[in-house]
């Protein structure tokens, strides 16, 4: 055997070993009734498919080893009275517990407009989300693998199925809480939103020291999806995050991510435009401080006509803090008149943190518009200088900066109410780093 | 009020000289102008002062009122009461305009332990020294700078002045790139700011200028020096015959 062969034989049996393991430590995988099948499959894919390696392209840039490995490293509880609490929003709540449903601190689940059911307690034979269950999922596993997100359809402890038929008065709002300090949490939504239909969820909350989540959400022709999501102040969690969006015709799917702190977040979003004059925005705002490594990896792909995507991505990172960017625009033949934008941008407070990008074009329809752009700079000396000549103390000069870097991402919130308070949450951060 | 002695300059990354001994002091409620051709040290001068960062002072002082501002920091300085209008205006892309001047306003009434100014005190404030300027809502909510012309980016320098109340003041070519017209609405509103308590250093290459903002004393800066002061005849001299004749005299 050549050493090249004898390596990659090394590779493929890390991989069978830590998959094995894994599997192992997790046990039979749960759910009965429809769920049984996508379970099954999930599982088989992801045998099929094996965990992440360090060596692995998709993983260049972010070890995957605390995220495959069976024990979820502890991650210290954070008690953040200031946490986000959309205080000023009338919402339906559901609360989880290290991934545990908390009944007694979450609304009924009822409210005008949607069928809203948990997922480890809907285990009839038959049921409107078994045709989208890990069926998302599996759609984006092409070209890219992505295994953590199909062991998550294997065994997913529970979650939240929404079947959205009307126009809800009030958003859904999913809280995450983490009280343990070794909890690992897997969760899986399935969100299907009908024609015409609207939904927004929030979601907040670090979740557990270590969560695995998958969101899969089916957004019908001329329906319409908002995600606003922020993922806790605890500083040693781990997760990782995967979104699965179809967007149908004249539909519209936005998210938008604020992640604080974190030693490891990786967030997927793979985002499938099917029909027709259809639009899908992703963005994110992350602010890292030292022990922190933040991934956004996003695919979107152009499959119809007139489709318009946004990709808006800021990171802030200090004292040695990383950030990582991996997005893909796709357009397949035949998908004219697609308009498709991505910027990722980071703001180095110092020269110990790193920012890595690869944005990626691939292009098969001959009449779109797609741009991309990256950027990795320091705060700009001469404008710093030209607030403070005008009595604005450095450090408070530095965070009108790095609010303005940020804005572009925080402008892709529509409702009001929602960017101040997420505004404020970054202001609260940067606040409390005022020297 | 501003008490320049013997400041010498040099860049702090290369080892030149560029200011070598300056003294000049401007007293409040007078309006000093400085000329002098290009690389006469006339930016420099307006830099060292505000605090900007790249030069290095070797020898000589600056006082504001009987303060030492060449160790202050460039906040300390503002809060001290100097203002200095920018040749160059800054674009600050995401930073709005308005966000911006109540944020100094404050930063700088907190600096000198008075009572911040409410929202609506401020906007009050904010609409009528802007409409001397005919600067509309729109520009105030703008980006600071951004996409503004040049007239605006330097009515938008006199109006961050005008809300600042500094005591001292130094316009640095605030006529460059300005028309007849703008270059009048510009010098009418720093004549409006004309004070017995607050003093004036105007820098430019041309007389036109002072023509709208009448000087008290004219100096004629070459080669990092004072090489001339007078009264506003200077000026007239200047352009009529140019430097020449002056840096002959001197040498």
């Amino acid at each position: 055997m050549t050493a090249a062969t004898e390596r990659k034989q090394a590779l493929l049996q890390r991989r069978q070993d830590a998959t094995d393991a894994r599997i192992a430590a997790l046990g039979a995988v749960p759910g009965a009734g429809w769920q049984a099948r996508p379970r099954a499959e999930a599982l088989a894919r992801l045998r099929a498919m094996g965990l992440p390696q360090p060596r692995d392209e998709y993983w260049k840039w972010t070890r995957p080893e605390t995220l495959t490995q069976p024990e979820a490293p502890t991650a210290a509880t954070f008690d953040a009275q200031t946490a986000p609490t959309y205080d000023a929003i009338d919402r339906l709540t559901l609360a989880f517990v290290d991934g545990v449903f908390d009944a007694e601190a979450s609304d009924p689940l009822e409210l005008e407009g949607i069928e809203i059911e948990r997922l480890a307690t809907s285990e009839a034979d038959i049921h409107w989300a078994q045709d989208l269950y890990g069926a998302l999922e599996t759609n984006g596993q092409t070209p890219v693998e992505r295994p953590l997100a199909a062991l998550n359809s294997a065994y997913a402890t529970d979650g939240i199925l929404i079947r959205v038929t009307g126009k809800p008065s009030k958003p859904v709002n999913i809280v995450y809480h983490h009280r343990d300090d070794s909890s690992d949490a897997c969760l899986h939504h399935v969100i299907r939103v009908e024609p015409g239909a609207a939904l927004t969820l929030l979601e907040n909350g670090p979740a557990a020291a270590r969560f695995n989540q998958v969101i899969e959400v089916d957004v019908a022709d001329t329906g319409a999806f908002h995600h606003i999501r922020t993922q806790g102040r605890d500083h040693e969690r781990r997760a990782a995050t995967h979104i699965f969006a179809r967007v149908g015709q004249e539909s519209l799917f936005k998210s938008f991510t604020l992640t604080a702190n974190g030693v490891l977040t990786r967030n997927e979003a793979v985002i499938d435009i099917i029909g027709d004059d259809a639009s899908a925005h992703i963005a994110g705002a992350a602010l890292g401080d030292g022990d922190f490594l933040h991934d956004d990896t996003v695919f979107i792909t152009h499959g119809a006509l007139n489709g318009e995507s946004r990709q808006v991505f800021k990171k802030v990172l200090r004292n040695g803090a990383q950030g990582i960017f991996q997005g893909k625009i796709l357009v397949k033949p035949g998908a004219q008149k697609t308009d498709g934008y991505q910027i990722s941008q980071s703001l180095l407070l110092d020269e110990a943190s790193q920012f890595l990008a690869k944005p990626e074009l691939e292009i098969y329809a001959d009449d779109v518009a797609c741009s991309h752009g990256s950027t990795s700079g320091a705060i700009d000396e001469t404008a710093l200088f030209y607030l403070r000549s005008r009595g604005i103390p450095e450090p408070i000069a530095q965070n009108l900066m790095v609010l303005a870097f940020v804005a572009e991402a925080i402008q892709e919130i529509d409702d009001e109410i929602i960017a101040a308070e997420i505004l404020a949450q970054l202001e609260g951060w940067l606040a409390r780093r005022q020297r | 009020m501003l008490e320049i002695k013997n400041l010498h300059v040099k860049l702090e990354e290369e080892d030149k000289q560029i200011l070598k001994g300056v003294d000049l002091t401007v007293e409040a409620g007078k309006v000093h102008a400085i000329m002098g051709p290009n690389g006469s040290g006339k930016s420099t001068l307006s830099y060292v002062l505000s605090g900007r960062a790249g030069y290095e002072v070797t020898e000589g002082s600056a006082t504001l009122g009987g303060e030492d501002i060449l160790d202050m920091e460039p906040e300390e300085r503002a809060a001290a009461g100097l203002f200095l209008a920018f040749q160059y205006p800054v674009e600050i892309p995401g930073v709005g305009n308005m966000t911006f001047l109540r944020t100094a306003v404050n930063a700088q009434r907190k600096a000198r332990g008075e009572d911040e100014l409410s929202a609506g005190d401020f906007l009050k404030v904010v609409r009528e020294r802007a409409k001397a300027l005919e600067i509309d809502a729109d520009m105030l909510k703008r980006p600071v700078n951004v996409g503004f012309s040049g007239g605006e980016k330097k009515r938008n320098e006199i109006l961050q002045m005008a809300m600042l109340e500094p005591k001292m003041c130094i316009l640095d070519e605030t006529d460059s790139g300005l028309d007849v017209d703008a270059m009048k609405l510009v010098a009418d509103g720093v004549n409006a700011l004309r004070d017995e308590g607050r003093g004036f250093l105007v820098i430019t290459h041309y007389q036109r200028l002072l023509d709208h903002i009448k000087p008290d004393v004219v100096h004629i800066m070459s080669n990092g020096r004072i090489i001339k002061t007078g009264g506003p005849e200077l000026a007239l001299e200047v352009e009529k015959n140019g430097y020449a004749d002056m840096k002959a005299e001197v040498a």
